[in-house]
């Protein structure tokens, strides 16, 4: 029952959106949570509650202070046009800008807490043996917390796939650059055309259930494998 | 000599407590320090290690590892540290846990073999007993060749036959390596076994130290034999009273007269001495 001119362009502009999102996301947030997890400093519940603003904000807070700052008429916006000719607003590297931002502290939350719940002595036991911090984050702290680490792309991924308030706010739907499926459903039932919301709609839900699916597998299958001796 | 000599201000919810500490220790000899739980025993192996820092000054031999003005970050510090938890890398094998601290193939091998974990080199972590995970910890603590070993009540999680495996372990490779240790311990009879000379602490500052003939036998007082335990049962046979009294792993029973009985009972904590009396002492293998 596929609808005639059926158009996966949507789909394909949403799994790119949260794929780059989710690797650049990942670059970025792992330091971070490195340092927050590591910190004692005074300002790190700062930091913390500045990390998860947009959980509680609105995404059209978020869309609008995005395209405040990076529109043509803004310093910053008419500094990297001139400079660099890049243009966020509209564009599918402004989705990017934008998804980063809304979904900072699901990339965030899971690495830090997955850090935090490492033992401390396992961590110094890395620096006593001469190894600093670089060394220490990728050989011994990211190793052990395999399903936080996928935990929190998965999730990010998904989020991003999910994201529709500032998608439409910062991108526009520009068919093939910034309409993601999101917008697209949005759109369909706008013009009252349920057979493709449906269909479109259908997919997400079981694209979704699916990746959620693999990770919660996964985590229980590596608790029993890491649980299964044990002292 | 290892001259250290520092000050730290210990919080905890209850109160404060100034770490205060001076000790001189012979380079090659192996001390152990005692006290009560929250005397500071492990900041001040944490502060040796470079983990935490404090006021005051740590010489090692010629080098400075802190001082007024400079702190030695822990990873150029010489130190092995062996952890009670183990803190054993649970991302590699026991082979890989010592080659993370150095690439020295060889020396991980004689280490494992000195051990008797050479079969056991391809395992995880999880999948080993206490007693295999803390002698991978202490192979571990020897790659780096350390000057300074620290031991922070290494064995206490472990049964009293793989202790005594252990100690061993942790003797002949003392010994071979030169090193410098010190060790936490509660154990009156590992700090016996083990070490030259014990420091008491109590509060943050050392209230004794000596060999530990000298500090561990002079807190006995004037007795021969005395030994605390706890009384779990009292009963009446026949005319006398005996009671049942845990003391350690063992369970004796010692003769009271009716006026004892009156004064003790079930639950308290007590001390069977006795003084004048030649003990037999007879080989049990």
């Amino acid at each position: 029952m596929m609808a005639e001119n059926f158009d996966f362009t949507p789909f394909i502009l949403s799994f790119k959106l949260a794929s780059v999102t989710a690797v650049l996301l990942f670059v970025v947030a792992l330091p971070i949570a490195w340092w927050l997890s590591q910190s004692r400093s005074k300002m790190k519940p700062v930091f913390e509650a500045l990390s998860a603003l947009p959980i509680v904000l609105p995404p059209s807070v978020l869309g609008f202070y995005i395209l405040v700052v990076f529109s043509q008429s803004s310093p910053v916006g008419a500094f990297l046009d001139e400079h660099f000719h890049i243009r966020f607003v509209f564009s599918f590297w402004g989705l990017v800008v934008a998804s980063m931002l809304y979904s900072f502290p699901f990339m965030l939350q899971p690495l830090q807490s997955g850090f935090e719940s490492l033992k401390r002595e396992m961590i110094e036991a890395s620096y006593i043996s001469g190894k600093g911090k670089v060394t220490t984050l990728f050989r011994v702290a990211l190793p052990n917390i395999k399903p936080s680490l996928l935990t929190a792309l998965v999730v990010t991924f998904a989020h991003t796939i999910g994201e529709f308030g500032v998608v439409l706010m910062v991108g526009g739907s520009i068919p093939g650059e910034t309409k993601v499926a999101s917008v697209a459903i949005y759109e369909m039932v706008e013009v009252m055309d349920y057979k493709n919301a449906h269909i479109y709609s259908a997919i997400m839900i079981g694209i979704s259930f699916a990746v959620l699916l693999g990770v919660y597998i996964f985590n229980h299958r590596y608790k029993r494998r890491i649980g299964a001796f044990g002292s | 000599m290892i001259t250290i000599d520092v000050a730290k201000r210990l919080e905890n919810r209850e109160n404060t407590m100034l770490l205060d500490v001076t000790l001189q220790i012979e380079e090659g000899s192996f001390v152990a320090v005692a006290g009560e739980s929250g005397s500071g025993k492990t900041t001040l192996l944490r502060m040796l290690a470079g983990l935490e820092r404090g006021e005051g000054s740590i010489k090692v031999g010629s080098e400075v590892w802190q001082s007024e003005r400079f702190f030695l970050p822990v990873q150029k510090r010489s130190v092995g540290f062996v952890f009670q938890s183990y803190a054993l890398f649970d991302n590699m094998t026991v082979e890989q846990n010592l080659l993370y601290v150095n690439k020295d193939k060889k020396l991980a091998k004689h280490l494992l073999e000195i051990t008797g974990l050479k079969s056991m080199e391809k395992r995880y972590p999880n999948s080993l007993s206490g007693g295999q995970k803390q002698r991978v910890a202490l192979c571990r603590a020897f790659m780096r060749r350390p000057k300074l070993l620290l031991l922070d009540e290494p064995l206490s999680a472990l049964d009293p036959q793989m202790r005594l495996k252990l100690q061993q372990d942790i003797m002949r490779l003392h010994r071979e390596f030169g090193t410098t240790s010190i060790m936490v311990s509660h154990d009156p009879s590992e700090i016996y076994r083990l070490a030259s000379r014990v420091f008491i602490l109590k509060e943050g500052r050392v209230v004794q130290e000596g060999t530990p003939k000298e500090v561990l036998l002079k807190m006995q007082g004037s007795q021969k034999f005395s030994f605390e335990g706890e009384v779990l049962d009292i009963f009446k046979a026949d005319v006398i009273y005996i009671a049942v009294v845990a003391i350690g792993q063992q369970i004796v029973e010692v003769v009271l007269g009716s006026l004892e009985a009156q004064r003790l009972h079930v639950g308290q904590k007590v001390a069977v001495s006795t003084k004048a009396f030649a003990p037999l002492i007879r080989p049990l293998d």
